[in-house]
């Protein structure tokens, strides 16, 4: 057939099918023969790990939809009729539960490989910033997800983040009432946050995944040398330092998704609530818009955030300083790329100043983190706001102590030890 | 292609692997993992335990006087639970069941020793509507049962199809008796 591409493959319905739509020479290309640099370490099962997350999230979140009441007087009913009526409720609503506490884990290591190795340098720059953006749909939609069970938390947390909206000058009361749909979060606002959180964000993030995986085939991946491999080809055009995708990162892959789902599972069958820390007590009683609980604090992974807007003290009158130091935290991500000045990528070339500043900011991630969980207190603020200037210093700095110093010389080849 | 190497292609009969042996089992223990994994996620679909308790119902029957009778909710359709007079018995075991549209002799549709109890689904087996004649001021047809509005269909005593465009008897749903004055219906 004149105009059309030779698909060879062997079954002919296989051939047939990709003539007309090259699907299987697609898989071929970016996940059969797709070079992968030899010197990856488990750090690089991450992404693959995230998005067996996000269908795991998908396939419970469709079958709770058809159990769940988006209403106020029968949502918190309609969760508790999935955990004891519904035939595998309790399972359906556990791995949701904690798998959205699983997604985080897993995105916040593969962001720290980003960081670590300096994916985020050219030519990877709007792939980091795709993740980026991943990132906060993720934080969006993990914030109208929890609202969902109109338990206490749900509803007090719910205020807490929409009145964030309200500081914003001019704009901040007419934009609360926007988001709400009402004066206060009622039914309307439930309402709307079950279309968002079911079908809206979730389609933009599946959006935004494909072009994230898209912009990472484009450039290929980073490897912890942070070489680039296809500056380095063999006679056959393959870079020197590759090698298939499949098997080897197929079969890795496996390998990391069973240890994921072994930590998983342990969670969901034997700690389901891990503690109160990724299904929280107060979310066990119904919503109560006259009692708000002793302790509101968000779910553990945006604690390290909630930290920091209770860090920075009212000004002239408004909070909106908190909410802009907040959201700054994670925009400043965007930036990352012209931060870092420094000629290597990987932190194995970089020298003793980049790897105390990125211990610094990993510590005052996890102490952020715990000052958020905590009720406030003086010593609990003042950690908050030390470490707060930590995690800003890290990237604010950067320009200065990337540049300033040592390296290492970057070899030509992959470090890489056959056993 | 990038296929995982297989056995040394030298040979007229490439001995079995450990290799194969291998892929043999972790392609199972994959099978295995995915019905495990849609087995809940299907099962979540089939009715749960409140649908389930509501399945089956008690009806007492000692309120119901002999040629009275009650409509109950089961499963969400009407049931008819009449009690039927002595004479109202001896006309429904006299109709030849050759006559009828859908032949059932009358024993057929009652419970051995509760031949006063009538208990038949509500729902006309033309399109679906709720016939009259559970209620004594209601048209009960020619033929003293049931009489349907909506198309002009007509039940016997015994909930059979006599006139009209309905094609089969009211039908009987399970039911049993517990005692003389309890049935449970589902």
């Amino acid at each position: 057939m004149a105009g059309l591409h030779k698909s060879e493959f062997a079954n002919p319905v296989v051939n047939w099918i990709d003539t007309r739509l090259p699907i299987f020479t697609m898989m071929q290309k970016e996940y059969g023969v797709f070079p992968t640099p030899k010197n990856f370490n488990y750090f690089w099962n991450f992404g693959a790990l995230a998005m067996v997350n996000l269908v795991i999230m998908i396939a419970t979140g469709v079958f709770l939809a058809m159990n769940y009441t988006p209403h106020v007087s029968m949502a918190f009913d309609s969760v508790e009729r999935i955990m004891r009526d519904v035939n595998y409720g309790w399972l359906l609503r556990y791995v949701h539960a904690n798998g959205a506490s699983m997604f985080f884990i897993v995105t916040y290591i593969h962001i720290f490989r980003g960081l670590y190795y300096g994916s985020y340098k050219a030519p990877r720059e709007l792939l980091w910033m795709i993740g980026v953006v991943i990132l906060l749909v993720m934080m969006a939609t993990a914030f109208m997800g929890y609202v969902l069970p109109w338990g206490q938390m749900s509803y007090w947390g719910a205020q807490v983040i929409v009145s964030l909206f309200g500081t914003i000058p001019v704009i901040g009361d007419s934009l609360s009432e926007w988001i709400k749909g009402d004066y206060y979060i009622s039914d309307i606002t439930l309402n709307r946050f079950f279309a968002l959180h079911v079908i809206a964000i979730p389609l933009i993030l599946v959006f935004l995944v494909v072009a994230h995986i898209l912009a990472l085939h484009e450039v290929g991946s980073n490897n912890p040398d942070g070489i680039e491999i296809k500056k380095n080809k063999g006679p056959d055009g393959h870079p020197v330092d590759g090698i298939p995708f499949h098997p080897y990162m197929t079969v890795k892959d496996i390998f990391g998704l069973g240890m994921f789902l072994l930590v998983f599972c342990g969670i969901v069958f034997f700690a389901p609530t891990f503690g109160g820390m990724f299904l929280e007590a107060p979310n066990f009683d119904q919503a109560n818009p006259m009692q708000t609980p002793p302790h509101i604090a968000p779910v553990w992974y945006f604690t390290p955030f909630y930290a920091m807007l209770r860090a920075v003290p009212s000004f002239a009158g408004t909070q909106v300083w908190g909410v802009i130091v907040m959201f700054g935290a994670i925009a400043l991500l965007f930036f990352l790329p012209w931060l870092d000045r420094s000629p290597v990528k990987s932190i194995r070339y970089k020298g003793a100043i980049t790897k105390v500043a990125l211990a610094l900011f990993v510590v005052s991630f996890v102490v952020l983190a715990y000052c958020g969980m905590k009720p406030p207190s003086p010593v609990l603020l003042l950690a908050s706001r030390v470490f707060t200037a930590v995690y800003f210093a890290f990237f604010l700095l950067m320009p200065w102590y990337s540049k300033i110093d040592s390296t290492k010389p970057v070899p030509e080849r992959v470090t890489y030890h056959a056993h | 292609m990038a296929a995982t190497a297989d056995v040394p292609a030298h040979g007229p009969a490439p001995a079995t692997t450990k290799r194969d042996f291998l892929k043999l089992v972790t392609g199972a223990s994959a099978v295995i993992g995915a019905g495990a994994i849609a087995w809940p996620l299907v099962d979540s679909m089939n009715p749960s335990k409140d649908v389930l308790a509501l399945a089956e119902l008690e009806v007492d029957l000692t309120p119901i006087v002999a040629g009275q009778g009650i409509i109950v909710s089961w499963r969400g359709q009407p049931v008819f639970v009449r009690h039927r007079t002595d004479a109202e018995i001896k006309e429904a075991v006299a109709v030849p069941p050759g006559e009828l549209r859908d032949p059932q002799a009358d024993a057929e549709r009652v419970k051995a020793g509760h031949a006063q109890w009538l208990i038949v689904s509500g729902v006309c087996t033309h399109l679906g509507c709720i016939p009259l004649g559970t209620k004594s001021s209601d048209p009960r047809g020619s033929y003293g049962g049931w009489f349907c509005p909506c198309h002009g269909s007509q039940y016997d005593v015994s909930g059979r199809v006599r006139h009209g465009p309905a094609p089969a008897n009211l039908a009987v749903p399970p039911y049993v008796f517990d005692g003389d004055t309890k049935i449970k219906i589902g």
